[in-house]
């Protein structure tokens, strides 16, 4: 169990009579970029929202770094290492590019900084003010967004603010981060640039990723390994590669 | 010079509405609910003050007082009557509000029983600076409303909590997957409101030094009117909407054929703007995209 950054064991969710999710087991090594694939409505984003604590999953389990997860609320599972960005874009829209970021760095510890001092502007809180709004520099520059932290982050076109939810997932300090269709909406310069963006993080801060995407030439270009669901359930898992040749993967995307 | 004293009697009406409307639009655009309870913590703040003037005499602990024991009630209230509700439907949220509103009351006449009672806190006199003559109660509220306004401000823009505030205001959902505590933000967001609220009861027990149960009705309702004429859900918004009610009030009383219409006219102000502009002056704009 020590070699898998996360696992899951027989993940499930069922809606009423609807099983969306079912027997979905997972092992994501640390430093990895894993993909999660499969036709519309197979349940995917349903696995991030378990994984994330959005919905409470109604069988099995899932371990972070060893630690059974399964159930916390979202504010601990994000403090405990799980950041997510959406597939609609959800930023703080009329909050500028620099404070989304802040918003994230907010939860860790070493940002903690208490009403009172706050109110009492304390030198306390100038100095974690000042770290901060560095700190949130520093990952701005890495997504090219240094130039607009002072815009509405509304203002930013779309292939910015795609880049911005990551930074500000990034801000959370996680181990694992889960990108929900990244590159959707993007255009193949966009795209190109995305991947390598992708990449650099995982590099730079040695970390591991799940992501959804449908993009093929995104996925085969980026992931290690795949798992492809269809109608909840898991279709083939394994190696990049391997996956997207098996017969079962190419019917359920393009049929017979 | 006349003039002069009512703008400045509007202004410090205003001021006492504003901050009442902070406490709706905060909690409104924290929580997404509207707490109809809020006027009923006026009134709570009001009979603290009375109970503590009788039995220390001492104005400045009356007040303390009056803001922890709000502060008190308004969390608890959040957490016994609203927080189980978080999720369920709006409406049913919104009749628990009714509900806790008609308690607050009805509790407060058993206690206090139903005739109006008076109140002296402190004689502050009268304010003359050549032929203008101010109740100096008005000038000290002004006062007082400027300096709460300017740290609230300067809270919510500067610091981690008021960030997180805006944050759950935007969304919820994706704030807390930030690692932001939503219920730590909406029980701070309470204890502000009912600070707020006190205060305001002291300053209108300044006004009038008269209480009953129904104490906070009036005051609730017309800063919920001013919430939602400044865009409810936004800050400013509250400050400028209880202003400007304020200074209406003062105007049109001061003329003699409209005075007995104040309140229908401030409630066709209110209408009219919600024509014109149905978010409010400083409400967000909810345009889908496609």
């Amino acid at each position: 169990m020590a070699d898998y950054l996360m696992e899951t064991k027989d993940l499930g969710i069922s809606f009423g009579g609807l099983k969306a999710v079912q027997a979905l087991n997972l092992s994501i090594k640390k430093n990895q970029l894993y993909g999660l694939v499969g036709p519309n409505g197979a349940g995917k984003t349903t696995v991030f929202n378990m994984l994330t604590g959005v919905y409470k999953p109604t069988f099995g389990n899932f371990y972070l770094d060893g630690e059974n997860l399964t159930g916390k609320n979202q504010e601990t599972i994000n403090r405990k290492g799980i950041a997510r960005t959406f597939q609609n874009i959800r930023l703080f829209n009329n909050m500028t590019v620099i404070r989304n970021v802040m918003v994230g760095l907010s939860s860790r510890p070493e940002y903690k900084c208490s009403i009172l001092t706050s109110v009492l502007r304390l030198p306390h809180h100038f100095r974690i003010e000042r770290e901060m709004r560095e700190k949130a520099k520093e990952l701005l520059r890495i997504f090219d967004l240094e130039d607009d932290r002072n815009n509405l982050s509304c203002n930013l076109p779309y292939g910015k603010q795609r880049k911005l939810e990551i930074a500000r997932a990034m801000a959370t300090n996680p181990k694992l981060l889960l990108l929900d269709e990244p590159a959707a909406g993007m255009n193949p310069n966009e795209t190109t640039e995305l991947m390598n963006t992708i990449r650099l993080i995982r590099d730079k801060f040695d970390m591991t990723i799940l992501l959804i995407e449908h993009d093929m030439k995104f996925v085969s270009g980026l992931c290690d390994e795949l798992t492809v669901l269809n109608f909840g359930t898991v279709l083939a898992q394994g190696e990049t590669r391997q996956v997207l040749n098996d017969p079962n993967v190419i019917k359920a995307y393009i049929g017979e | 010079m006349d003039i002069i004293t009512t703008l400045i009697n509007g202004l410090s009406m205003g001021g006492v509405y504003a901050m009442i409307a902070l406490g709706y639009t905060m909690v409104y655009g924290i929580a997404k609910m509207l707490n109809f309870a809020h006027g009923d913590i006026i009134m709570v703040g009001g009979y603290t003050i009375l109970v503590f003037m009788n039995f220390s005499g001492m104005p400045l602990l009356a007040i303390a007082m009056a803001v922890i024991c709000c502060v008190i009630l308004g969390i608890v209230i959040e957490k016994v009557a609203y927080k189980p509700l978080r999720g369920a439907s709006p409406l049913a949220v919104l009749i628990t509000t009714i509900g806790v509103s008609y308690f607050l009351q009805s509790l407060a006449q058993i206690i206090f029983g139903s005739a109006p009672k008076m109140v002296n806190i402190v004689d502050l006199g009268l304010l003359q600076i050549g032929s203008l003559k101010i109740q100096m109660y008005t000038v000290l509220t002004l006062i007082c409303t400027i300096i709460v306004m300017t740290i609230l401000t300067l809270f919510v823009k500067y610091t981690q909590t008021g960030r997180a505030m805006i944050a759950v205001s935007e969304d919820r959902n994706a704030a807390q997957l930030m690692g932001i505590n939503v219920n730590k933000i909406i029980t701070i967001t309470f204890a502000i409101g009912s600070a707020l609220a006190a205060l305001a009861g002291l300053f209108y027990l300044l006004k009038s030094p008269s209480i009953s149960n129904t104490f906070g009705s009036s005051p609730g309702i017309k800063a919920f009117t001013a919430a939602v004429i400044g865009g409810i859900g936004s800050i400013p918004g509250a400050m400028l909407g209880g202003i400007l009610l304020g200074l209406v009030e003062n105007i049109v009383a001061k003329i003699p054929v409209l005075s007995p219409y104040v309140d229908a006219i401030e409630f066709s102000i209110l209408i009219i703007i919600l024509l014109v502009k149905p978010s409010g002056f400083l409400g967000k704009k909810r345009r889908e995209k496609v």
